[in-house]
């Protein structure tokens, strides 16, 4: 298992369109993945898991993978939070 | 037959299209088959997706990226492994039937995102609502319609078309529409005229008696709709239809006219829009400037908020088309019968009287100032009039200029836009008869006034627009109406201001000699109305007119005011 804490600093936040490619982005990892937000922890291939965060433009995240390739989802799903603007 | 009320010129014949809510309830049973209940809710997910990946192509290509991202995420939710796995759970567990499964846990979903602080999550619970209610009708074998899933050459009919609905609807298919609710002055009513689709409103019953895919004929000039028309009917109204697109090519001869009176007055006639794809229409019309550019639907149809940015661009995109004619853009006018269904609004009793428009806006000042700095930025780009609706008193006025005023230097904080030179008139809307009363003291702190007749006559008459009980009291020509109007024409002209209207009355053939008798300087309405109203003027000399509306001023009843212009010739 590893994991990493990242910050959201786009202005929506993981709202309907980015909440949406990141469950597909995590859906289509081998591994089990999960988003940590304060002392909530859900599945992140759940779309209503990672809206029941409420994760806004601020919020820190905990990613976190488990199992086949782990390393490589995490920096992928990394990236993308990362990436995201609008 | 069925009647309604005309409220879109233009005939249609074609197929009926019915569009309403239906109700679907999922009753619980104990089963022994768990298996086969888990089996009838797969499909009916998968069902529900291949829907949903129809709409959100469709949104894709049709309406925008914004729309289609809504219908991504409802197939993401679908596809939710904690959601499908809950409802499969609890099938088993409990032993009962998939519907009552799936709306258990839609319902243990729903109350956790209604529960939640923030606002947009807290309305994602609609969201749920509305996908499970797909697969729940899905799988109950229940069919529903979508409107923006039509893809051939209908009539729509509905009980009643909300303003988010009328958004999605797309003029290539939608031939024309019918609904129960609804006057001459309402907002289905005023779309149809927007984009130009024929319309019979106010049709009460008439939902009920019309069946999915029948032909019908469609006139929205006598507001009534055939049901089975035979041969000769379906001859004479295509007859009909001939003669429209006549007189549509003589005054497309118009087109580039400016509006002159038989005298040589020019007076201004421009066009009421709702959204930027509304310009092309304006410009193929002649318009000589938007005198009503309606913001509400930048904010309707969607789930947020629109952004600064995304206000800007549309703003931009409205001031660009028209180069330097005047556009005339109403800050958001909320509220009445105009909800967002992402904005918590107080429930109340008098909503037409109650915090709607500037009172809103003033009351939720970041929201207003989301839109004021939207409006500065792209004053850059042409002729930008700023105009409040529902001022009632100079305070008000004064806190709404002062607002402009935060915007600005909230803008010149920033460094692009330092340099930026902003360039605005400001104006009000006159529809309380407080500020027509008082337009002298008015006149002196705006640029302009454009006279809102729907809301000046249903606040002067205290008379619900809406209420089919009390539409007697909806009148346009009553001396009580046309003194505000002289009233508030002098006041502006004493100060060198002009005097727009933009209510339904600016389009009124009836209407024109009296308003240009009474000095009106702009005319706005539906643009299809422009051209007709062109050629109106060409025949009237303003002195006559002048000396009628004194006539008509002198009257003391809609009748006589009507009397004394019906007898005339123009």
């Amino acid at each position: 298992m590893v994991s990493k804490s990242v910050t959201v600093v786009n202005e929506t936040g993981l709202h309907a369109r980015p909440a949406a490619n990141f469950t597909k982005l995590a859906s289509s990892q081998k591994c089990s993945v999960y988003l940590k937000k304060d002392d909530k922890k859900v599945n992140a291939k759940s779309i209503l898991g990672i809206l029941s965060l409420a994760i806004s433009k601020g919020s820190v995240i905990e990613i976190i993978t488990d199992g086949e390739d782990e390393k490589l989802a995490l920096a992928e799903l990394e990236d993308y939070v990362n990436a995201l603007t609008d | 037959m069925i009647r309604g009320i005309g409220a879109s010129e233009g005939i249609s014949i074609g197929i009926v299209f019915k569009y309403d809510h239906i109700e679907v309830i999922a009753e619980k049973n104990e089963v022994e088959d768990t298996a086969f209940e888990i089996a009838r809710f797969q499909k009916g997910l998968t069902e529900s997706i291949i829907d949903l990946t129809g709409i959100k192509d469709y949104a894709e290509e049709n309406i925008n990226a914004e729309t289609a991202a809504i219908f991504e995420a409802h197939i993401e939710i679908l596809k939710d492994p904690e959601f499908a796995n809950q409802v499969k759970e609890v099938i088993t567990t409990e032993g009962i039937n998939g519907e009552y499964g799936l709306e258990k846990v839609t319902h243990q979903f729903v109350s956790m995102f209604e529960n939640m602080d923030n606002e947009y999550f807290r309305e994602r619970a609609a969201d749920i609502k509305d996908v499970s209610r797909r697969v729940l009708m899905h799988m109950k074998g229940i069919k529903s319609h979508d409107l923006s899933e039509i893809n051939s050459e209908v009539i729509l009919a509905a009980r009643d078309l909300t303003p988010s609905d009328t958004a999605q609807l797309n003029r290539k298919w939608v031939k024309g529409f019918i609904t129960d609710i609804g006057g001459r002055t309402s907002h289905s009513a005023i779309m149809a005229r927007t984009l130009e689709i024929p319309a019979v409103v106010g049709t009460m019953t008439g939902f009920d008696s019309l069946e999915d895919g029948e032909m019908v004929i469609l006139d929205g000039m006598q507001g009534i709709i055939i049901q089975n028309p035979d041969e000769s009917v379906i001859a004479d109204y295509q007859e009909k239809i001939k003669e429209l697109e006549a007189l549509k090519t003589i005054r497309a001869a118009y087109i580039d006219k400016p509006s002159l009176t038989a005298d040589g007055v020019h007076i201004e006639i421009g066009a009421n829009i709702g959204s930027p794809e509304d310009l092309d229409g304006v410009l193929s019309y002649g318009a000589e400037c938007i005198g009503l550019y309606r913001t509400e639907f930048l904010y309707m149809g969607k789930k947020t908020f629109p952004t600064e940015d995304e206000q800007f661009e549309a703003y931009k995109k409205v001031l660009e088309g028209m180069k330097d004619k005047p556009v005339v853009v109403r800050t958001l006018d909320i509220g009445g019968d105009k909800e967002l269904d992402y904005m918590t609004m107080e429930k109340e009793l008098n909503p037409f009287l109650g915090n709607r428009a500037i009172r809103l806006c003033l009351s939720r000042k970041e929201l207003f100032l989301t839109q004021l700095k939207a409006l500065l930025r792209a004053s850059v780009y042409g002729n930008l009039h700023i105009m409040f609706p529902m001022i009632a008193t100079l305070d008000e006025l004064r806190e709404a200029k002062q607002m402009i005023q935060v915007a600005k230097e909230e803008l010149q904080k920033k460094e692009a836009y330092e340099e930026l030179e902003f360039s605005y008139k400001i104006g009000i809307m006159v529809e309380i008869p407080s500020t027509a009363i008082m337009a002298s003291a008015f006149a002196k702190e705006v640029d302009f006034f454009s006279i809102g007749t729907n809301d000046l006559i249903q606040y002067t008459f205290a008379a619900d627009r809406m209420n089919e009980n009390v539409s007697y009291l909806y009148q346009p020509f009553n001396p009580a109406i046309l003194k505000l109007v002289d009233m508030v024409i002098q006041a502006a002209h004493a100060e060198g201001k002009w005097v727009g209207m933009c209510g339904e009355m600016a389009g009124e053939p009836l209407a024109l000699p009296l308003l240009i008798g009474l000095g009106l300087d702009e005319y706005s309405m539906s643009a299809p109305g422009i051209l007709r109203a062109r050629q109106q003027a060409k025949n009237i000399d303003s002195n006559q007119a002048r000396d009628i509306a004194k006539q008509a001023l002198e009257l003391t009843s809609q009748e006589d005011v009507l009397a004394l212009i019906g007898g005339i010739e123009w």
